[in-house]
């Protein structure tokens, strides 16, 4: 479905990071207007919008906003998710280097509506060259009386914080994420009570990603109704997806909430190698994986729980037949044992044990009893852990044997009656790692 | 007067917390608004297998282990997951299906139980806490009788030694987090944490930084698996050997409940014991550790007889108890016996030297004081703390109270328990603590307290200067012994607390002081908070005692040292006394040595032994039966823990030695002496409390500086000899200073320092510390009283409040130089 640029609209420009061609093309025209509205009715217009965060849960953004309590006598924050850490994902880090000011106009938009004088933009730390942005489009935005006292004569006062995380997965959940803020170690904090009312130092605080506040200056501008005319009613909007893997041309693509990934394919001109499509992830790899009989699923927050997945980051990573879905879900999995936070245990040992069990297969030293094994180890971590990294981490496993099991089977010597085509994995793999086993 | 029933309702309701009522496997049960679930199933009996949950430390939710199944939150909606019931709180109308019920339940536990073995090492057999663990106990009631895991553990070098105390095994941990919640949430003192992340997360400690914490042991005990172990217990028995004995512990006036673990006539190990009203689930390291004192190759187990050499040798009783007696029965005569019981008895213990000196003695000569003291101090004993209870002031009122001020105390070195207490209360901000002392001490700032800087000798211009509006409701002025030094403190605290209307608590550092002024061990004291001055008292206890008690007020400590230096006093009945802990150490060993006779009761060989002509061996604390009397005025009895050592108590020595002196003491059992205390009760009357006026505080000065001190918790006291793991708990020893005298002094930060006495001309003692800047009065200078090998009172017989000179010492060595 085509769609008039929102988010990107300013990239490719000449320098869009700079903020003398954001106010050339509307920058901070959404800032006034929201000035000149009351914050209730600012909350009220995003509730309005339907728009859904973006960082992979996709919770309303306006009833995320109203949950912060007024008068009460507490300062209020703004923490803006920018840890962008889920495999596959690359939609804020483009958004920062290429429009800066768009996020920043939006978060400043979110301090009014919620009362807040201070945010911080939390990015993650390997990210430097995005938070030297960032940290420019700030100062720029300081010297020109967007942020810091009465700003644009409005009586607002607002600023902010740039911050650059550790690199740690863990800290994009938004309570460990704000444990790391205030210098603490990055671990999932108990919920209840929740951001809205005991988040950063034990204020409210509305924790947002970057593509959602990316998106408020121009609800402010469209207004709601126009923003629900993109997309499916439930979860509407534009959205970035960022495809990778085995298409021709893989990078960040602007579509409303609802693209299939048949006309993501076809934007991106198509499967890299003439092979057939294989398996897919919707959302990054904490969400489970679909395979071709989901072209045409709708990629939004609802239709993709609805076909048994989640809508995630929108980070469609693509494989085709000749990916090995076992080496993918190794790989993957090796990531969740290393990024496993280690605070409960479901994901601390469940992790480290699913990862030793796919290597094994892989390597041809598989046993019959593995893959139940698994599932039942998904099935132990799924639901069980502290946080969603552990949900996330089961996915890969859960859905790849759901739809490829004989795969599986075929590495596995009992299963197939043969060691031969795993044993030649284990050599690879001695000869890309070294040998250090 | 009436009041209102509007308000008597709505302080009932806000007393009465509201009932929730829940169904817990089928069972409905009403708890308090607030209870997590892991709490109400408790209540019905049912038992969910937990590791990181801890009912004194805030949920975590960390191990998953508690999962439960919730079909019905309440709203008609259940819970799409399993819960942790450890951090779900109760919803009216809640269903709640825990392992027994529930298959989701069970299998969410017995799957988290098999996720936290795949890397515990199969230590079972050799670990200290087998046979006592929680995760083998439900590992086996709630887990797999075989491993699916045939894959490769995850590996640590062990054990860590994270402190002189601690050891860490990082392989099995189950990474509940308790110790690190302890250590922060608790103690106050957060040296360990959590490290690297994932499977390689684990315990640890800073570089450099080990986990010193008076409190550490406590992580040892609530570690839910053998992770954390004490130094002094690893590998020495398994539990099941062992016969546990519910006692008191012995050391300090807060009378912490402990579990005595022992075996073959030995203590292999203490732990906290679990009293709610006292010190909770908590014990301090001392009170865990300092145990070995009894079993030192100095213990005395035979009566010893001093020969005709001059030495001390092995006697029998019948021969001992004669000398005695008729040593004392001489010296009665000659010129009077004095008697010392020291500071650490049992009520009963300090009851029957009481008795002893008035009906065998006829004499009030009792002091229990074995430390500086006054005439003030005695009064306001009298006035203030004989027969006092927790009516007055109680752990709990201290919980509760809005502002403690602190003059002369300092909590977490002298009464650790007390400190635990207030701490809980400061850090969630419902109380606020003053401290008068010359300088903010680590234990002051963990209880985020504020500092009233006062120099040595003017605490009393600070008490008196304290505004009494501060002192709202509820609130504690709670005095330390060495307020005793400081002419006039002690009264005006009385002052303040009487202008105040706040409650006012003596904490004394030993166990037994509080007992011993109930037991009438002090000279104008008799039993039951009566005075020797009252002849109605008097006669009442002599009716009691069928004997008539001496109206001549007896003497102090000092004055006793100073009868015998001079002669006056002929002999000296000892108890558990120790010289070096007196004033002047000094002069008391010239006084004794002068003595005309001396009898020790004591465990080991002492500074007193030295002297004595006739030695009692008597029980320690864990070889007999009693109660201790806690600063509250709370009684502490404890049964006899160790057995057949056919050690006896004070108390039984004394009705021996009686009996040999022709007098039926009367108190051959703690039974008969309780019953006796008991037939005397407690008089209703008290005497005015002391209105000394303050003295003259000798004025700062960098030229002349002046001493501040008290003892630390670990430090050279006799009771923590034989434990050289705790020893190393002990914290650096320094001697703290402004810079501006430090510079006068021509010290520098970290450089060594030699305290002497002011008036000491070179040739007398002097002590080195090393000097450590802070934020001092100028010209004071603080330093531990008693740190090991580092004894003020033996070296310079220097106290709080004295004169004292220092300078920088040529030496780089620390340590006495006498």
């Amino acid at each position: 479905m085509p769609l008039t640029p929102v988010l990107t609209k300013r990239f490719g420009t000449m320098q869009p990071w700079k903020i003398a061609n954001y106010e050339a093309l509307d920058g901070y025209t959404g800032l006034r207007k929201a000035l000149t509205m009351a914050p209730d009715d600012l909350i009220a217009m995003v509730k309005e919008s339907n728009l859904r965060g973006r960082g992979g849960a996709g919770f309303p953004t306006g009833m995320k906003w109203q949950f912060i309590p007024q008068n009460d006598g507490k300062p209020h924050y703004v923490v803006i998710n920018a840890d962008e850490g889920e495999p596959g994902t690359c939609r804020d880090l483009p958004i920062m280097m290429n429009d800066p000011h768009s996020m920043i106009e939006g978060i400043i938009i979110a301090c009014y509506a919620v009362r807040s004088e201070h945010a911080f933009v939390y990015i993650r730390g390997e990210a430097v060259h995005a938070i030297r942005r960032v940290t420019a489009a700030v100062n720029e935005a300081k010297a020109k009386g967007y942020l810091g006292k009465n700003i644009l004569g409005s009586g607002l006062n607002c600023d902010i914080t740039v911050h650059g995380g550790a690199g740690a997965y863990i800290c994009g959940e938004e309570t460990a994420l704000l444990d790391s803020l205030e210098g603490k170690r990055g671990q999932p904090r108990l919920k209840p009570p929740f951001p809205a009312t005991n988040g950063l130092y034990d204020a409210p605080t509305v924790v947002n990603n970057v593509g959602t506040l990316a998106s408020v200056p121009y609800i402010v501008l469209g207004g709601a109704d126009w923003f629900k005319k993109m997309g499916p009613e439930g979860s509407p909007g534009s959205c970035i997806y960022s495809l990778s893997g085995r298409i021709k041309n893989p990078g960040q693509y602007e579509a409303p909430m609802g693209t299939t990934l048949r006309e993501l394919i076809d934007m991106a001109g198509g499967m890299s190698r003439g092979k057939e499509l294989k398996f897919w992830t919707p959302g990054g790899s904490s969400t489970p994986m679909f395979t071709a009989e989901h072209l045409d699923t709708p990629l939004d927050f609802d239709s993709a729980v609805k076909a048994g997945s989640m809508n995630g980051t929108s980070a469609v990573m693509i494989f085709d037949e000749d990916d090995s879905v076992v080496l993918a879900v190794l790989k993957w999995t090796q990531f969740y044992e290393h990024e496993s936070c280690g605070k409960c245990t479901p994901c601390r040992e469940g992790n480290y044990w699913t990862a030793q069990i796919l290597e094994r297969i892989w390597h041809g030293e598989g046993t019959a009893e593995d893959l139940d094994s698994l599932l039942d180890i998904c099935d132990n971590i799924l639901g069980r852990s502290f946080c969603a990294l552990g949900d996330g981490a089961t996915s890969p496993i859960s859905s790849s044997l759901k739809y490829f099991r004989p795969e599986y089977e075929a590495l596995i010597p009992e299963l197939n009656g043969s060691a031969g085509i795993a044993g030649k994995n284990k050599e690879e793999d001695k000869e890309l790692t070294g040998a250090t086993a | 007067m009436t009041s209102a029933p509007a308000t008597d309702k709505a302080t009932a309701a806000a007393a009465e917390p509201k009932l929730v009522t829940v169904t817990i496997d089928g069972i409905e049960i009403s708890v308090p608004e607030g209870t997590l679930l892991i709490r109400a199933a408790e209540q019905l009996g049912i038992q969910i297998p937990r590791f990181c949950d801890h009912p004194l430390l805030e949920p975590a939710g960390a191990c998953r282990q508690c999962l439960v199944e919730v079909p019905d939150m309440g709203n008609g909606r259940g819970m799409p997951k399993p819960a942790a019931s450890c951090t779900t709180t109760v919803m009216p109308g809640m269903v709640i299906k825990t392992q027994l019920t529930s298959p989701v339940a069970d299998k969410a536990q017995q799957g988290v139980m098999e996720l936290l073995l795949i890397n515990h090492p199969l230590d079972c057999p050799i670990c200290d806490k087998g046979g006592e663990c929680p995760l083998q106990n439900q590992a086996m009631s709630n887990g797999r009788s075989d491993t699916r895991f045939h894959d490769i553990k995850r590996t640590f070098p062990k054990p860590v030694a994270i402190s002189a105390n601690v050891l860490l095994d990082r392989e099995r941990c189950v990474l509940c987090q308790r110790c690190t919640r302890f250590s922060e949430q608790i103690a106050g003192d957060p040296f360990i944490d959590l490290l690297e992340r994932g499977a390689q997360q684990q315990i640890g400690t800073a570089e450099d930084t080990p986990f010193q914490s008076y409190f550490s042991g406590n992580t040892v005990q609530i570690c839910p698996v053998g992770a954390l172990t004490g130094a002094s217990y690893r590998f020495r028995a398994r539990p099941f050997d062992l016969l546990s004995t519910p006692s008191v512990c012995e050391h300090c006036s807060s009378g912490c409940a402990i579990r005595t673990d022992w075996r073959r006539s030995k203590v292999t190990r203490r732990l906290a014991g679990n009293d709610p009203q006292v010190n909770e689930e908590w014990i301090c390291d001392k009170g865990r550790w300092a145990f070995k004192y009894d079993d030192q190759p100095d213990r005395i187990l035979t009566p010893l007889v001093r020969n005709e050499d001059g030495q001390l040798v092995e006697s029998t009783w019948p021969e001992a108890l004669e000398r005695a007696a008729s040593g004392l029965r001489e010296a009665r005569d000659r010129g009077g016996v004095g008697v010392l019981p020291g500071g650490r008895l049992t009520e009963e213990d300090a009851y029957a030297y009481a008795k002893f000196a008035r009906t065998v003695l006829g004499t009030n000569d009792v002091d229990f004081r074995a430390r500086p003291h006054s005439a003030e101090e005695a009064a306001f004993l009298a006035a203030c703390v004989a027969g006092v209870t927790p009516e007055n002031v109680s752990f709990d009122s201290l919980e509760n109270a809005p502002v403690i001020l602190l003059a002369g105390l300092e909590l977490e070195e002298e009464s650790a328990a007390v400190f635990l207490r207030v701490r809980k209360s400061t850090r969630l901000a419902k109380t606020k603590v003053f401290s008068i002392a010359p300088y903010a001490s680590n234990g002051l700032r963990k209880l985020d307290g504020t500092l009233l800087q006062t120099a040595p000798g003017a605490e009393a211009a600070a008490l008196a200067a304290f505004a009494a509006t501060e002192l709202t409701p509820g609130s504690v002025i709670l005095v330390g012994e060495r307020l005793a030094t400081v002419p006039g403190a002690l009264s005006a605290a009385v002052a303040l607390a009487k202008k105040s209307g706040a409650k006012l608590a003596w904490i004394p550092r030993r166990a037994g002081e509080v007992g011993a002024v109930n037991a009438g061990a002090l000279g104008a004291l008799l039993p039951g908070a009566r005075q020797v001055s009252d002849t109605t008292a008097r006669e009442h206890v002599g009716l009691v005692w069928g004997a008539e008690i001496p109206t001549i007020p007896g003497r102090s400590t000092d004055e006793i040292v100073a009868g015998l230096a001079e002669g006056g006093l002929a002999a000296v009945m000892v108890g558990g006394v120790d010289l070096n802990d007196l004033a002047n150490p000094a002069h008391a060993q010239e006084a004794f040595h002068r003595a005309g006779f001396i009898v020790s009761l004591e465990m080991r060989h002492s500074s007193v032994t030295k002297y004595a002509d006739v030695v009692l061996p008597i029980a320690s604390s864990a070889e007999k039966a009693g109660r201790y009397v806690n600063w509250e005025g709370r009684r502490r009895p404890f049964d006899l823990t160790i057995t057949s050592t056919g050690m006896m108590s004070d108390h039984r020595a004394l009705h021996a030695l009686a009996d040999e002196l022709d007098v039926d003491l009367g108190l051959a059992s703690v039974e008969a002496v309780r019953a006796e205390i008991d037939r005397l009760g407690t008089a209703t009357d008290r005497p005015a409390a002391p209105t000394v006026a303050p003295g003259t505080a000798p004025q700062p000065n960098v030229d002349a500086p002046i001493l501040a001190t008290w003892a630390e918790l670990i430090d050279a006291g006799r009771l923590q000899d034989g434990d050289d793991n705790l020893a190393g708990t002990a914290k650096p020893v320094v001697a703290r200073l402004s810079a501006a005298t430090a510079a006068a002094a021509g010290v520098s930060d970290g450089a060594v320092l030699r305290l002497t006495a002011a008036q000491s001309n070179g040739d007398g003692g002097a002590v080195l510390f090393t000097a450590q800047i802070d934020d001092l009065p100028d010209g004071v200078v603080w330093a531990p009283t008693n740190a090991a090998g580092h004894g003020l009172r033996a070296a310079i017989a220097a106290d709080h409040g004295a004169k004292v000179a220092i300078a920088a010492a040529s030496t780089a060595n620390g340590g006495a130089a006498q």
